[in-house]
């Protein structure tokens, strides 16, 4: 301890001069934005697309699953466990569980990794969903003669889609911050400007701009789905 | 990559963990978890000091549950990446410091939620039962609420710490300490042996975490045994609801 005390007394300055202090570093730079303008919308795409993939995939995967576990009682403590299981592996870990399989360097080892995550949140809003439908509804649906296809699409549909679509909304904001992660495979969308700008001597305009960029894209999103749920519920607004 | 190359990834990863020289010499094993628990300690300590009173103050005024939403659906929208970095290129610097400060910001929601619903949803005649025996404010609170609200508070605790511990990966990502390491290097030296050695230890410090803390909130609790395993039920709008699950960041 003594010698590192005196190792360290000798070999830094007193006042250490970093390059990021000597040069102008601003948190929020137009000209970053404009200058770089094509490999902003570059990441961004990537970014939306690695997120509507991995919602699309979920939800086409959620689905039946969701509609299994309603019917098979016993089947929902495993599917929900397991998928409780699955969101506790913390997401570096997830990517790197998938890396030998899809690929280090490839964004399918994203896009299955976030499509894992997205399949958790929306198996439990399905089936919380299809669940809070009245027994007594679909009861005097299938007395009316409703098959199965007609009484899901006419009634299980409607009066779960509230919960559904709750769970979209929850799955793409989520799944638009963690897109970030896969800077680690070098394709993390947007992720690549904040982790880009750290290592480019801490460029913090190309930083924020990559941070700010994700929470807007999260709110467009939101506000999107959310617009959608408006359009396709016409009733609950007329309930108020 | 074909099958034979994830399998001897396999191979390469038990042969790394199971070399007792990675996990005790300097830099190995044994130090980055003791990092990587010891910033997510300071951290869940940090946001429980800050979220938990924060909770029982609003949750025995029943105000602000808008403001709680608000707070636990913008932090989902934040990168915890983007904090990360973001707290390392300001004057704290590549701190410890920097990467708990960030931690405890995503920990906060997660406890705040969690005490709010605790505290608003203990019952009304309990509360007025509780004044007619003649105990004060202070009574109260210690004897009668905290005890009702200690399961839904015990679980944001554990979701928060859950949380903190995955997340605590990331700081490697910017330079930070911790497991997340492993996993960086990994990824540097394109050594999938490396990589999938990191993903268990790191997975599996995770899950540990989860199991002891559920264990211990059973143990803990007052009354009969609640499991944290609860029917799932449609969302409510506009009202805080308690979280089970954090953010898998």
């Amino acid at each position: 301890m003594a010698s590192l005390g005196a190792l360290s007394a000798v070999s830094v300055p007193a006042a250490p001069v970093l390059a990021a202090d000597a040069a102008p570093n601003p948190w929020f730079d137009p000209s970053y934005v404009t200058d770089n303008w094509d490999t902003i919308v570059g990441h961004l795409g990537q970014h939306v697309r690695l997120t509507v993939g991995a919602v699309l995939l979920g939800a086409l995967i959620a689905l039946p699953l969701a509609l299994l576990a309603r019917r098979t009682r016993f089947l929902a403590g495993p599917v929900l466990g397991l998928s409780s299981i699955v969101y506790t592996i913390p997401s570096l870990a997830m990517f790197a569980f998938l890396a030998p399989f899809t690929g280090s360097l490839s964004a399918t080892t994203v896009l299955v990794g976030l499509t894992l995550y997205t399949l958790v949140i929306l198996v439990r809003n399905f089936l919380a969903g299809l669940q809070g439908v009245p027994a007594d509804v679909r009861e005097a649906a299938r007395g009316m003669g409703y098959g199965s296809a007609r009484l899901f699409l006419r009634v299980d549909l409607p009066l779960a889609l509230p919960a559904f679509m709750a769970g979209l909304r929850i799955a793409t904001v989520s799944t638009v911050a963690l897109v970030t992660v896969g800077v680690i495979t070098g394709n993390g969308g947007l992720g690549q400007l904040i982790v880009g700008g750290l290592n480019a001597n801490f460029y913090r305009a190309e930083i924020v701009t990559g941070a700010v960029g994700c929470v807007l894209l999260a709110l467009v999103a939101d506000v999107l789905l959310a617009g959608l749920e408006r359009l396709l519920t016409p009733w609950t607004r007329a309930a108020r | 990559m074909d099958e034979g190359g994830a399998v001897s990834a396999f191979g390469d990863a038990f042969v790394y963990l199971n070399d007792p020289f990675n996990w005790t010499r300097s830099g190995g094993i044994l130090d980055l978890l003791v990092a990587h628990l010891r910033i997510s300690a300071l951290a869940v300590l940090l946001a429980a000091v800050l979220a938990v009173p924060t909770g029982v103050l609003l949750g025995r005024s029943g105000r602000g549950g808008g403001a709680v939403v608000v707070l636990s659906n913008v932090s989902r929208a934040v990168p915890t990446l983007a904090l990360l970095t973001v707290l390392a290129v300001t004057p704290l610097g590549f701190s410890e410091l920097g990467t708990v400060l960030a931690l405890a910001a995503f920990a906060v929601p997660p406890m705040l939620t969690n005490t709010y619903v605790g505290f608003r949803e203990v019952d009304r005649d309990v509360r007025e039962a509780a004044r007619a025996m003649g105990m004060s404010r202070g009574q109260m609170l210690t004897r009668v609420e905290f005890p009702l609200a200690l399961p839904l508070v015990a679980t944001g605790v554990r979701t928060a710490a859950v949380q903190v511990v995955a997340t605590a990966t990331l700081a490697a990502l910017v330079g930070g300490g911790g497991l997340g390491r492993i996993i960086n290097l990994g990824f540097g030296q394109q050594d999938h042996g490396l990589i999938l050695a990191g993903a268990v230890l790191v997975a599996a410090l995770a899950l540990l975490t989860e199991l002891v803390l559920v264990l211990v909130s059973a143990a803990l609790t007052p009354g009969p045994r609640r499991w944290p395993v609860r029917p799932v039920r449609a969302p409510r709008a506009g009202q805080p609801e308690p979280t089970s699950s954090g953010v898998p960041l």
